[in-house]
């Protein structure tokens, strides 16, 4: 909901990283969230109420109302509101149960027992149980189901179905980011089972286009190409949502979603930082929004293919870090909102490590760190050399994130001044993919991953990830990475786990397998007529349900 | 004129068949599949399933193979699923989406053919006028403005700072609750501002066509025959000269199709407005191939149709041209 929609180009801002970090885009994480002097509510407007529309854009038409097999942010925000998860996380970022009303984990915690709320009932009456939960995995898990959620799943030795309102799943070996999976959207097996057993692809189903949730909202109505209409479902197991019906409107142009913003015919919509500190900062605007503001759930980076042996030494990409002037990137491009990248994870999140090493800028120190690796300029052309080769890479990125390309033209005259030649290439997103990074064919990329609500970077880091399919672009290997990502899965312990997961990000910081550059804000706006939200490290969505429009200031009363 | 007819329609097939070799080629050609979008930045989605999903799709197959599978499905108007995960029948897709389009198109023509045709007259017969020059002027604007930018200056005159018309869209979010007479003024404030965008450039080109057709017709011999018998100024302009004069004018229009209909790509887009246009754009970004080739296909034809439409109507409004085959031979 934050607008972090299907850009032109089918770039998402970052590549998904796990599973559960799309499904959990509509939680962008917040360290510091903050806003700015709301609209205070006047006196007598009376407290919540029910009713009103709020009208949100997507920039592109929803592929589909079954999430668990779509992967654009428009169909997961949507499928949010229509289907109920099993978990999810709380305004702290912290796991609570939803559908699940507890769950234990055995003592030799490869067991998870899930308990189920009794009495939730899908929108067409049917009561949600354990079977659905269990429809739910065995769909997940069918190879021939088009999905790219399945790998957590995989993972489980057995599934049973305890009695109607309990689930047991059994991991082969201690899965910790297995708990979070479990945020995977609950399918109606009443529905479904008929189809899949009899070998009918679900997305030719009624279900796919008018589907039946258990979620907070209802589906109303999807023509295509135009609106997709949900109706607060009166019946949902936490009290019915205050703000009766949520309109998303497909507008397949950014400015088109922004001039609709401006004239109030869209009441929430995520806006970038040219917008933010430029385009709305006047009186009217700041009447009729609340902008809020918060980090990201994401960062970029500046990763080196590690097969080129010039990256391989560890001098050389320090030397980068230090060379690289990351407030300068941050101000000129994002226009001071964001922050320095210290490492692969969010501030505020309860795995951050706070003091790990950091490379201030200092480019005497870049040249010293590239002298001792062997880089001198040795024939006075102003280039480093060595070997008789100068100093000289490509950095790419892809096309229609106009902040990557111009964080590029940063870098590369920080780089120019100690001495590296740098080229961009800017290429179309599907391009960049297939024939630069699957085969591995590029020196240098910038780049961005989201982030998961789990600390789990298994699938990035680990050097058995480095498949033409896989996250591991940058051949990074590290033995030393891949004991911690391993053992990082194999416990529940928190505590545990944040040790863990610390000194992973002690080596990372000491290693640089990439130059983290920076973790942007989340700029979110919202009509100034809604109250209730509550910024929080988890963003402002999280409580959408309680949202409400006070009688007198609602605006859609049919 | 049946017979020229049938013949204009045969000599098509070849034509479509070149047009759809290259389409197919060029889509081929182009780097990333579509097993990319759906699974290449997907966590954990593993070598096997994307084998598995060009299987599916039969990418797997040499091109000749998947060209002649493909083209033996059009023949029989199957033109298979989307690659999109909804994968609906792709006639499904198009064919909600094709009245759309078709419908802004011709009211676009009509437009610009009702508001040409009538400047261009004025033009013309006030030549050097001031009228006439600032219709040069609008000419050369309308020649050099972009549609984007004008699009953009129109929605945040009309839509924002005045407020008058909707920017987006083709319906209200109110539509269900309005009368009908309500109804119908909301689907065409919808309209305004795309189909001026639309038009404006066609307008322009049109009218100077328009001007330039009429001022050669009125220095013809017949015309000064006209006038020499004594006939008043308005009837030798709009029954003798005019007639004449909109022939090249009726020939172009049927040509300008293809170029609206590469426009609603853009329109569409910007306007919010669910058309073929509007499909083309997604298809592409998401390398939806099977959408796509039927939208080539379905473009292709069009263009050709109104190819053949401008030379028939052109034998239609000129005696002089006379296409029955016996001729022809």
């Amino acid at each position: 909901m934050t607008g972090s929609r299907r850009p032109r180009p089918k770039s998402p801002s970052a590549p998904g990283l796990l599973p559960l970090l799309v499904l959990l885009a509509l939680l962008p994480l917040g360290a510091c969230a903050r806003s700015e002097p709301a609209a205070e509510p006047a006196a007598g407007e009376g407290g919540p109420a029910y009713g009103d529309t709020l009208v949100e854009a997507s920039i592109g038409d929803i592929s589909g109302l079954i999430p668990n097999i779509t992967s654009d942010s428009a169909s997961h925000e949507i499928g949010n509101l229509i289907y109920a998860n099993l978990v999810r996380t709380d305004k702290e970022l912290r796991l609570e149960g939803e559908l699940a009303e507890r769950w234990e984990i055995s003592r030799d915690e490869l067991t998870i027992t899930f308990h189920l709320r009794k009495g939730v009932k899908w929108h067409d009456g049917v009561e949600v149980t354990a079977e659905d939960v269990d429809f739910t995995y065995r769909y997940m898990i069918d190879p021939k189901t088009p999905t790219a959620y399945a790998e957590s799943f995989r993972q489980i030795r057995r599934a049973e179905v305890v009695d109607r309102h309990t689930y047991r799943v059994t991991y082969e070996k201690p899965y910790a980011p297995g708990l979070l999976s479990w945020g995977i959207w609950i399918l109606p097996r009443h529905i479904l089972e008929g189809p899949w057993k009899a070998g009918v692809d679900l997305r030719t189903t009624p279900q796919n286009r008018h589907p039946v949730g258990s979620g907070p909202y209802r589906f109303r109505e999807w023509k295509t190409g135009e609106k997709v209409v949900l109706e607060a479902n009166p019946d949902y197991f936490e009290g019915r949502p205050y703000i009766k019906r949520v309109v998303y409107r497909i507008i397949p142009d950014q400015s088109t979603i922004f001039l609709e913003l401006k004239a109030r015919n869209i009441d929430m919509a995520g806006l970038s930082p040219i917008q933010y500190r430029r385009q709305t900062d006047y009186p009217a605007f700041r009447k009729a929004f609340n902008r809020y503001r918060y980090l990201a759930n994401a960062y970029a980076y500046l990763g080196f293919n590690l097969l080129d042996p010039r990256f391989q030494d560890k001098r050389v990409r320090q030397a980068m870090a230090s060379a690289i002037n990351k407030p300068e990137i941050i101000e000129g491009v994002l226009l001071g909102l964001g922050r320095p990248a210290v490492g692969p994870y969010k501030p505020g999140t309860w795995w951050y490590k706070e003091h790990v090493k950091t490379y201030p800028f200092d480019p005497e120190r870049a040249k010293a760190l590239l002298a001792e690796a062997g880089w001198k300029d040795t024939d006075g052309d102003g280039l480093l050399d060595k070997d008789g080769q100068p100093f000289r890479f490509t950095i790419r990125t892809n096309q229609g994130n106009l902040v990557r390309q111009q964080t590029a033209e940063i870098v590369q005259r920080r780089l120019r001044a100690v001495g590296i030649d740098v080229q961009i290439h800017v290429v179309e997103w599907a391009a960049f993919i297939n024939t630069f990074i699957r085969k591995k064919n590029f020196e240098a990329i910038i780049l961005g991953w989201g982030l998961g609500m789990d600390p789990d970077q298994y699938d990035i880091w680990h050097s058995s990830k480095t498949g033409p399919d896989e996250l591991n672009h940058i051949s990074y290997k590290n033995p030393k990475v891949d004991a911690l990502l391993e053992a990082g899965r194999r416990t529940f312990d928190e505590a545990k786990r944040k040790a863990i997961y610390g000194e992973l990000q002690d080596v990372l910081a000491e290693e640089q397998p990439v130059v983290f550059l920076y973790v942007p804000d989340a700029l979110p706006v919202v009509s100034a007529r809604v109250r209730g939200i509550e910024p929080a490290p988890a963003g402002i969505s999280y409580n959408f349900t309680k949202w409400y429009v006070p009688a007198n200031l609602q605006r859609y009363t049919r | 004129m049946l017979a020229y007819l049938i013949r204009r329609l045969f000599i098509s097939i070849p034509l479509l068949l070149g047009i759809l070799c290259l389409s197919f080629l060029m889509l081929k050609l182009a780097p990333g599949e579509p097993t990319i979008i759906q699974q290449d930045l997907q966590a954990r989605a593993t070598g096997a399933q994307r084998e598995t999903l060009r299987q599916l799709y039969g990418l797997d197959q040499p091109l000749h193979v998947q060209f002649g599978r493909w083209l033996w499905r059009v023949v029989r108007l199957d033109f298979g699923r989307s690659y999109m995960p909804d994968g609906r029948p792709v006639l499904d897709k198009i064919t909600e989406r094709i009245p759309i389009t078709l419908g802004l198109n011709l009211l676009e023509l009509l437009i610009i053919f009702f508001v040409a045709v009538p400047l261009g007259i004025l033009s013309a017969t006030r030549q050097y006028s001031a009228f006439d020059k600032s219709m040069t002027l609008f000419v050369f604007v309308g020649f050099a403005t972009p549609d984007f930018w004008l699009a953009l200056l129109m929605m945040i005159l009309f839509g924002v700072q005045l407020g008058w018309l909707p920017m987006s869209g083709l319906r209200s979010l109110n539509f269900e609750y309005l009368d009908v007479w309500a109804q119908a003024w909301d689907v065409l404030s919808h309209l305004i501002l795309p189909v001026l965008v639309a038009s404006f450039g066609g307008l322009a080109y049109l009218s100077r066509l328009m001007r330039g057709s009429l001022l050669e017709v009125i220095r013809q011999d017949y015309i000064r025959t006209a006038r020499a018998k004594g006939l008043p100024e308005g009837e030798v302009i709009y029954k003798h000269a005019v007639r004449n004069a909109v022939i090249p004018v009726v020939t172009l229009l049927g040509l300008m199709l293809p170029g609206l209909l590469g426009g609603s790509v853009f329109i569409e887009t910007v306007f919010a407005i669910p058309g073929m246009g509007q499909l083309f754009v997604q298809s592409a970004f998401s390398r939806d191939e099977p959408v796509l080739m039927a939208l080539v296909v379905i473009g292709a034809s069009l263009s050709l149709l109104g190819n053949i439409l401008a030379d028939v109507s052109y034998g239609l409004v000129d005696p002089r041209i006379r296409v029955s085959g016996r001729e022809a031979r």
